[in-house]
């Protein structure tokens, strides 16, 4: 029978729950890293032994962890995350100009095409890539020099590059998503990055159709249908049919279209899953009900998914990098709290169970679904 | 001039990143300062690169502290002699995060 195994990076460190294709019972080992701030954990989906974790920390930094046994034994890998050239200026808060400066690393991305490449997007935004398994680092910097760059401005979470998407047969062809500046795409491997924000409106800015700007929370694709994107904005979510060149809202009967996780199904392209939050101000779910919300036809109509989710006095978040699908047969939804839930639906929404009740705030949910 | 033995206390967060448990005894050869004293103990544990000092400028990083002799020596210049109880190991090197975070 097939496994799960779903990588969970939380406030104060990193769990691995693991499970058969049932997704009844599970085990979960850690805390690993435990302290640290485990911003995301994701396997290689050409060789899932290989898993990378960004663990981070305002005292020490940012460390870069790689497993080759699936997660038993972990090393150190690079961590010199040097913007290329002169690092320049983009706006702060307040408009006023500031230099660019490392952070951490927010997404690890490793690659759909080769098994020693991984990409990492981080902030202050900027991609870096890898093509030795993390050993080294280097900027992708034509996204950072982009014309538009000193006008990037950081969101409430960071000037963060959160979501990095690779087109399932055009290896050269890559999207990232930064918040507050929006979405990007490149055909040449990273050399040259064009803005895709075309339909994106967005109140907060003086001039609501701005090229950047916009608080982009996560976008994400269907492999049997690339050129199809999602995207949870701050407020309202889109869809693009034309590969980010125009996009339109698809937000419908949502009861909120605040949100950050946004993902498809894994068997079927027009199925999509968001998790609506109250509001920018509050941060939690309309009328304390956690849902998850599905639409069967690529958004507008939404249907409610609530049983065995919280329906009463629930206040949690569901951040940006805390939902996932694994590729079982019956394709399973995973959705990780602020509260320390690790959610899991084993019938593509239908119904869900706690795998786990009392993590540290959770921070990024992934999923391996293993021979 | 000869290799000095100095020691080095880590908090626990850079004991595990470097799996160390104790004290660490560093072979430090010439002048025993912060620099050639980190330059060491990074080459040693490279894990640690990067989470005491800044791996573009080899600056402190701004929650760690550095302690000696019931000194702070954080802000002294990186190249300046530490202690001379620390260059003959009769006291340690101590590298902490500061209090923060309540």
């Amino acid at each position: 029978m097939a496994a799960t195994r779903v990588l969970v990076g939380t406030r104060k460190g990193a769990f691995i729950l693991a499970s058969d294709e049932r997704r009844r019972d599970w085990s979960v080992t850690g805390p690993l890293f435990a302290g640290w701030e485990i911003y995301h954990v994701k396997g290689s989906p050409l060789d899932p032994e290989r898993i990378y974790a960004s663990q981070s920390g305002g005292w020490f930094g940012q460390v870069i962890q790689r497993s080759d046994d699936g997660g038993l034994t972990w090393q150190a890998v690079d961590n010199d995350f040097r913007y290329d050239g002169v690092a320049g200026e983009h706006q702060w808060y307040d408009g006023s100009m500031r230099p660019w400066s490392f952070t951490r690393v927010w997404h690890l991305e490793p690659s759909l095409h080769d098994r020693d490449t991984v990409y990492a997007g981080v902030e202050d935004a900027a991609l870096f890539k890898s093509t030795d398994a993390g050993a080294s680092w280097s900027e992708l910097s034509g996204l950072r020099q982009h014309d538009t760059g000193p006008q990037w401005q950081p969101g409430a979470g960071g000037l963060c590059l959160h979501t990095v998407l690779e087109h399932p047969s055009d290896p050269a062809r890559l999207y990232v998503a930064i918040s507050a500046a929006g979405v990007f795409r490149t055909s040449d491997g990273g050399l040259t990055w064009q803005p895709i924000n075309k339909g994106l409106r967005s109140g907060e800015l003086p001039d609501a159709d701005r090229e950047v700007g916009h608080c982009v929370h996560r976008i994400d694709l269907h492999p049997a249908a690339p050129d199809v994107l999602y995207m949870q904005k701050h407020w309202d979510v889109m869809r693009s049919d034309d590969a980010g060149d125009s996009w339109h809202e698809v937000s419908g009967n949502l009861p909120s279209d605040f949100g950050f996780p946004i993902a498809v199904h894994a068997h079927e392209p027009r199925t999509v899953y968001v998790v609506p939050i109250r509001s920018d101000e509050t941060h939690y779910p309309p009328e304390g009900r956690l849902r998850v919300y599905r639409s069967r036809s690529g958004g507008d109509a939404w249907e409610a998914l609530t049983e065995g989710l919280p329906q009463e006095h629930c206040y949690v978040n569901v951040l940006r990098d805390a939902m996932a699908v694994d590729h079982h047969e019956s394709c399973g939804i995973y959705v990780g709290t602020t509260g320390g839930q690790v959610y899991c639906s084993p019938d593509s929404g239908d119904s869900w169970t706690a795998i786990v009740r009392d993590l540290p705030a959770v921070l990024s949910v992934e999923v391996q679904t293993l021979p | 001039m000869s290799a000095s033995t100095v020691r080095v206390v880590l908090p626990g967060h850079l004991r595990a990143l470097a799996r160390v448990s104790g004290e660490v005894a560093l072979e430090v050869d010439g002048p025993i300062t912060q620099r050639t004293v980190l330059d060491g103990l990074e080459a040693r544990y490279p894990a640690l690169r990067g989470t005491i000092r800044d791996r573009a400028d080899a600056r402190r990083r701004p929650f760690v502290r550095f302690f000696a002799c019931e000194l702070d020596l954080s802000h002294e210049p990186p190249d300046d002699p530490l202690p001379e109880a620390v260059a003959r190991g009769q006291e340690p090197f101590i590298v902490l995060g500061a209090m923060a975070g309540g």
